[in-house]
C-alpha cells in the first residue's frame, strides 16, 4: 500500500515516541558517549549555532506465518544529526558515520546548506539548558531479551495455533533507543527507552481474529492470552454472513477507536490551524463533540512513552485540547507560539520543519462499562475488533473511509447474533465523537493505523458503513 | 564494500551457515520543502551499513549493523547466525530456494544531470517560483513544494559467487495548491499528489515536469473546485487519467499478486490476497483488453521498480501478469517459487536499506498501452465522469474492495468535457472493475509513474514502485459513495 503508505501524516518529531521493533542486548552507548559525540561536532562548526542530535537504536522482530518463524531480524545504528544556524539561515546534515573525518564533513554540510538559502524570520535562537521532569522507561529485561526468548513465546504460540486447527501470523519484537539532543547554548537532554511489542492473527478457513499490546516492560506483554484473544475472535467469526451496509450502533473496541481518532493528531498542531488545513480552524471554542469527550496530551501519563522535551530541546508540557466536548487548546512550536501570540508547549517538531508542531501523548476521557454492557445495552449494532486500510476523505469534515478486519460481529437484543462480513466505512470523527453513548476504561491502545494511544472502547450510535466487501 | 561483504559471507558460513547474502548500501539523501514562500525542511544525510542473511539449520537469520569494523561484522555475523538458530525452534520445514545462477556483474541507471551536483540555490529558488505563481491565485492559502533526490550505492554477494554492484539514482519532486473556504478545504497537486513524480532519472526530470509553468493552471482549479458540483450517486462510466490509474493498479493488482501474501506471510499486518494459488492461468482478471506486466527491466523505462538485479542476486526480468485479460503470473523471490513449484524467482527481492530484509516487492507494474487516442475517448462517451489526480484510496485486506476518491473531475455529456466535479469517488470489487475497461489510450499518453512510499513489511520498510499507466475508461462504475451523510 502507499504509504503515505499506510497514510499520509506530518513527520514525527526527530525526537520520537520509542522505536518500532527492538533489540536483542544491552548495547546502550550512555548519555556520556552521545555527549562526547555533540562536544567534537560543537569544537569543529563554524556556524554561529549548532544544534546535534545523536539517536542509537537496537532492536530485533521476530515474526511469524503458516506457524513457524519465516523472518526474523536484527538491526543496531547510530545517527548523528547537525543542525547549523548562521545569520539568521537553518540547515540539517547527518550521518551514520562516527569517524572524525565523517563528523567534519557532516558539520561543515550543515553550515554550507544553511548559507544556501535565504533567511527564515522566523527561527528564534536555540534554547539554553532546560529544566526536565525526569521519566523512566527504560526496562533492563525487555532491553535484554534474546532471539532464544521471543522465538520460545513465538513457538508457544504456534503450537497453540496447530491444537486448535487455525493457523497464526504475527511479530514479537522488543528493542531499546537512546537520544540525546545537545546545543551549543549547553542544552544537552538525554532521554532511553525500551518496547516489547507482540501482535498475532489466528486465522480459520473464513475467518480471523487478532490481539496487540505494547509497553516499555517485557513483563507485560502476555502473548499467550493475547493469542488465545485472537484464537477466541477467529473461532466466533466463523461463517460471516452477510448483512446490508447502513447506519449501525458500532462497539468499537480499543484498537479501532485509536486508528480513527489518531487521525486527528495533527489537527491540534497550531500550525496546522494557522494554515487553514486543521479540522479545527474556525471551530476553537465551539462544541464539536460531546460532553463526555474530553483529550489530553500528556506525555507523563503513566500508560505513554516518550521524551519529555521536544525536537529543539523545550520540556512537554500536559495540555488540555478538548475539554467536554469544545477544543480549547492547541499544542506549539517555539516559533508557531511566536506567530500565533502565545506560549510553546513543547511539543515542536527538529528544525528545519514547515510542519511545526504534533501532539503525540494523546490521552482521552473514558468511562466505566465494560464490552459486555455496551452489547447487553445494544438492540443492533455491529461489535467492531479492528479497522484497516484507513483514509481521510474530507479534511474538514474529518470524513475518513477503510475496512472492518479479524471479527467482525453482528450484535441484536443485546447478545452477539454471529459473526458478518467484513464493512467499509465513510465516517465523520468529529459526528462519531458527538454520538459517543458509552466508554470502558481508557488503556494503552495499539493497531497499525496510528501511534499508541491512551482511549476507551466506545459505543457510538449512527455510524455510516456504506459497502460491505466479500469476506 | 567488497571486503566489508566478503568477510560478513566468510563468517556466516565459518559459524555453519549453509547459505548467506549480504548487501553493504551507501545512500545519500537530500530533501527540500517550500511552503508559502519560505523554505520548509532543508537537509542532506548519508548511511552506511550491512545487512546479512543466513540460513542456519534450514531457517532464515539476518542482522544489520553500521560498525563496519572486522569486530562489527563479526558480531553481526555471530548475531544473524544465533537469530537463524532461534528461528530453528519453531520450523516446520527447512528453507528451500529455488536455483538461481551466480552473476558478477556492475549495473547503474543511465541519467544526464547528478542532482547532488546541482546548486542547492537554484533547487529552492525553483520551488520558490512555483510556490509564488500558485500564491498569486487570489483563494489560495497553502502553496506547498518539495524535491527530493536519493543516490543508492550497493554491493550485493552471496555465498553462491554473486558479486553484484549496482548504483541507483532518483529524482523526484511536485508542487500542491490548497484552498480554505466556507467549510471545506480544496487541494490540486502536480505532477501527480503525495510528492510528485519520482523516477530513477537524474535532475533532468525536475526540468521536464516544469513545476513554474504549471503552478498557476493547478491553483486556478483548486479555487474553481469550491464551487464545482458534488459528484452525483449511482453507476456511472468513468475515465480515469493515468496517474489515477497507476494507482488503482498498485492497490488492486500489485499488492494481490505479491505471492508473500498469497502463501500468508503477511496475514497479521498487510493482510493477504484473493488471488489464491488456484485463480493462476484460471482467473479472468479482466477484460481482453487488459495486459498487465511486472518489468523491472530499464527497457521498460527509468521507474522506481528498475534495477539490474533484485536484493537476492536474480537478474531483472518481464513477468506477464494479466495476460488478454487472464491471470498469468505472481511476483515471487526464491523461497516462494520453490514453494509453489515454480523453476526460478522471477526477481523482485528488494529492500528499503541495508538494515531491511529483503521482501518481495513490486517492481514495474504497468499496463500496457492501448490503441485509443485521449480526445477520441471522449468524444466517444456519452455520459460519465473524467477523474484526474488520487486524493484518498483504501482497499480492503484481501484486495477485493476499493474506495478511491481524486481531486478533480469533469462530467462527460455527449462527448464533450462539461462542469467540474470536486473531489469525485469510485468504489467496487477489484475483478468486477478490470472486467469493466472497454478502452485504454496508446502509448503517447502512457506514463511510467513512480510511487515512492509504498508501505509492507515488519519493521515497516519503504519502497519505490513504477506504474505505467494511460487513461483507461471503465463501465456501470459505483460513484460518489465517499461521503457520510
Amino acid at each position: 500500500m502507499p504509504k503515505p503508505a499506510k497514510r499520509k501524516k506530518a513527520p514525527r518529531a526527530r525526537v520520537s515516541s520509542g522505536h518500532k521493533g527492538l533489540a536483542a542486548h544491552d548495547h546502550r552507548l550512555g548519555p556520556s558517549e552521545l555527549r562526547r559525540i555533540a562536544e567534537k561536532i560543537f569544537k569543529l562548526s563554524e556556524a554561529d549555532e549548532t544544534e546535534v542530535d545523536v539517536s542509537a537504536v537496537t532492536s530485533a522482530l521476530t515474526r511469524f506465518a503458516n506457524n513457524t518463524i519465516h523472518q526474523n531480524v536484527a538491526e543496531q545504528g547510530i545517527t548523528i544529526s547537525v543542525r547549523a544556524v548562521v545569520d539568521g539561515r537553518t540547515a540539517r546534515a547527518s550521518t551514520n558515520k562516527t569517524d572524525e573525518e565523517s563528523l567534519r564533513r557532516v558539520t561543515a554540510a550543515a553550515l554550507e546548506l544553511a548559507q544556501m538559502q535565504p533567511r527564515n524570520p522566523d527561527l528564534l535562537p536555540m534554547l539554553g539548558p532546560q529544566k526536565l521532569q525526569k521519566v523512566d522507561r527504560f526496562n533492563a529485561k525487555t532491553a535484554a531479551a534474546t532471539p532464544a526468548d521471543r522465538a520460545r513465546a513465538v513457538k508457544h504460540v504456534c503450537d497453540m495455533a496447530e491444537r486448535q486447527k487455525q493457523t497464526t501470523a504475527g511479530i514479537f519484537s522488543t528493542g531499546l533507543s537512546e537520544f540525546a539532543l545537545a546545543n551549543s547554548r549547553g542544552l544537552f537532554e538525554y532521554y532511553q527507552d525500551t518496547r516489547a511489542e507482540f501482535s498475532v492473527t489466528m486465522l480459520e478457513k473464513d475467518s480471523s481474529g487478532w490481539a496487540k499490546a505494547t509497553s516499555a516492560r517485557i513483563d507485560e506483554i502476555d502473548s499467550e492470552e493475547l493469542a488465545e484473544r485472537a484464537s477466541r475472535k477467529a473461532a466466533e467469526s466463523r461463517s460471516p454472513r452477510e448483512i446490508p451496509a447502513g447506519q449501525y450502533t458500532a462497539i468499537l473496541e480499543p484498537p479501532a477507536v485509536l486508528d480513527l481518532v489518531g487521525f486527528l493528531f495533527y489537527d491540534f498542531a497550531g500550525t496546522c490551524v494557522e494554515d487553514q488545513r486543521s479540522c479545527f480552524t474556525g471551530r476553537m471554542g465551539k462544541k464539536l463533540f460531546g460532553e463526555n469527550i474530553s483529550i489530553w496530551d500528556d506525555v507523563y501519563h503513566p500508560l505513554q512513552l516518550g521524551p519529555p522535551f521536544d525536537g529543539e530541546g523545550m520540556p512537554r508540557q500536559r495540555v488540555r485540547l478538548v475539554d467536554r466536548g469544545v477544543p480549547v487548546n492547541l499544542v506549539y512550536a517555539r516559533s508557531t507560539a511566536k506567530k500565533m501570540k502565545t506560549k510553546p508547549t513543547g511539543h515542536g517538531f527538529s528544525l528545519p520543519s514547515e510542519d511545526g508542531e504534533a501532539p503525540f501523548n494523546l490521552v482521552f476521557s473514558d468511562g466505566n462499562s465494560s464490552t459486555e454492557e455496551m452489547i447487553r445495552s445494544t438492540e443492533r449494532g455491529l461489535l467492531i475488533t479492528r479497522l484497516w486500510y484507513i483514509r481521510e476523505v474530507d479534511p474538514y469534515k474529518k470524513v475518513l473511509t477503510g475496512m472492518t478486519r479479524d471479527g467482525t460481529f453482528l450484535v441484536e437484543d443485546g447478545r452477539v447474533a454471529g459473526a458478518v462480513r467484513n464493512f467499509r466505512f465513510n465516517q465523520s470523527i468529529i459526528d462519531m465523537l458527538a454520538n459517543v453513548e458509552m466508554m470502558g476504561p481508557a488503556v494503552r491502545a495499539s493497531g497499525e493505523e496510528s501511534f499508541d494511544m491512551v482511549v476507551p472502547a466506545m459505543k457510538v450510535r449512527d455510524f455510516h458503513f456504506t459497502e460491505v466487501t466479500k469476506f | 564494500m567488497k571486503s566489508f561483504a566478503n568477510l560478513a559471507i566468510e563468517k556466516a558460513l565459518a559459524r555453519r551457515a549453509t547459505y548467506a547474502d549480504v548487501r553493504v548500501m551507501d545512500i545519500r539523501h537530500r530533501d527540500i520543502s517550500t511552503k508559502n514562500g519560505q523554505v520548509g525542511r532543508m537537509s542532506e544525510g548519508e548511511s552506511l551499513g550491512l545487512g546479512l542473511r543466513v540460513i542456519v539449520d534450514g531457517s532464515w537469520g539476518f542482522a544489520s549493523t553500521d560498525r563496519l569494523t572486522a569486530q562489527g561484522i563479526e558480531s553481526c555475523a555471530a548475531e544473524a547466525v544465533a537469530i537463524a538458530q532461534a528461528s530453528a525452534m519453531a520450523k516446520r520445514h527447512d528453507v528451500v530456494l529455488a536455483p538461481e545462477q551466480s552473476f558478477v556483474d556492475t549495473w547503474q541507471n543511465p541519467f544526464v544531470k547528478d542532482p547532488f551536483l546541482i546548486p542547492i540555490e537554484s533547487q529552492i529558488a525553483v520551488l520558490l517560483a512555483a510556490d509564488a505563481e500558485m500564491r498569486k491565485v487570489n483563494g489560495v492559502t497553502l502553496a506547498e513544494g518539495s524535491m527530493s533526490f536519493r543516490r543508492i550505492e550497493q554491493l550485493f554477494v552471496s555465498s553462491i559467487g554473486s558479486a553484484i554492484h549496482q548504483v541507483k539514482m532518483q529524482s523526484g519532486a511536485g508542487i500542491v495548491a490548497t484552498s480554505f473556504a466556507g467549510e471545506e478545504i480544496q487541494k490540486r497537486s502536480y505532477p501527480n499528489s503525495f510528492g510528485g513524480q519520482h523516477m530513477l532519472r537524474g535532475y533532468e526530470l525536475i526540468e521536464e515536469l516544469d513545476l513554474v509553468r504549471h503552478a498557476t493552471r493547478i491553483a486556478e482549479e483548486c479555487v474553481a473546485l469550491h464551487k464545482a458540483e458534488k459528484c452525483p450517486e449511482g453507476k456511472r462510466t468513468i475515465i480515469l487519467d493515468s496517474s489515477q490509474l497507476g494507482l488503482q493498479i498498485h492497490e488492486s493488482i500489485g499488492h494481490p499478486i505479491e505471492l508473500d501474501r498469497v502463501l500468508g506471510m503477511e496475514a497479521n499486518f498487510a493482510g493477504m490476497s484473493f488471488l489464491t494459488l488456484d485463480k493462476l492461468n484460471s482467473l479472468r482478471y479482466g477484460s481482453d483488453i487488459v495486459n498487465v506486466v511486472a518489468d523491472a527491466r530499464l527497457a521498460h523505462g527509468p521507474g522506481l521498480g528498475t534495477f539490474g538485479y533484485d536484493d537476492e542476486g536474480v537478474p531483472a526480468q518481464c513477468t506477464p501478469i494479466i495476460s488478454n485479460g487472464q491471470f498469468t503470473g505472481y511476483l515471487t523471490n526464491r523461497e516462494t517459487a520453490a514453494a509453489i513449484g515454480q523453476p526460478r524467482s522471477n526477481g523482485t527481492m528488494r529492500t528499503e536499506g541495508w538494515n531491511r530484509l529483503p521482501i518481495i516487492r513490486m517492481t514495474n507494474i504497468s499496463i500496457l498501452p492501448g490503441d485509443r487516442k485521449f480526445e477520441d475517448l471522449i468524444a466517444d462517451t456519452d455520459d460519465g465522469i473524467y477523474m484526474e489526480t488520487n486524493r484518498s484510496w483504501s482497499i480492503d485486506d484481501r484486495r477485493y474492495h476499493f474506495q478511491f476518491s481524486t481531486e478533480i473531475g469533469w462530467e462527460i455529456k455527449n462527448g464533450k468535457r462539461g462542469r467540474m466535479i470536486k473531489t469525485p469517488s469510485y468504489s467496487g470489487i477489484t475483478t468486477e472493475f478490470w472486467n469493466s475497461c472497454d478502452a485504454i489510450c496508446s502509448r503517447d499518453y502512457w506514463t511510467l509513474w513512480g510511487t515512492p512510499n509504498c508501505g509492507k513489511g515488519q519493521p515497516m520498510q519503504t519502497m519505490g514502485t513504477g506504474h505505467g499507466a494511460a487513461p483507461a475508461r471503465f463501465r456501470n462504475v459505483k460513484v460518489g459513495i465517499a461521503s457520510s451523510e
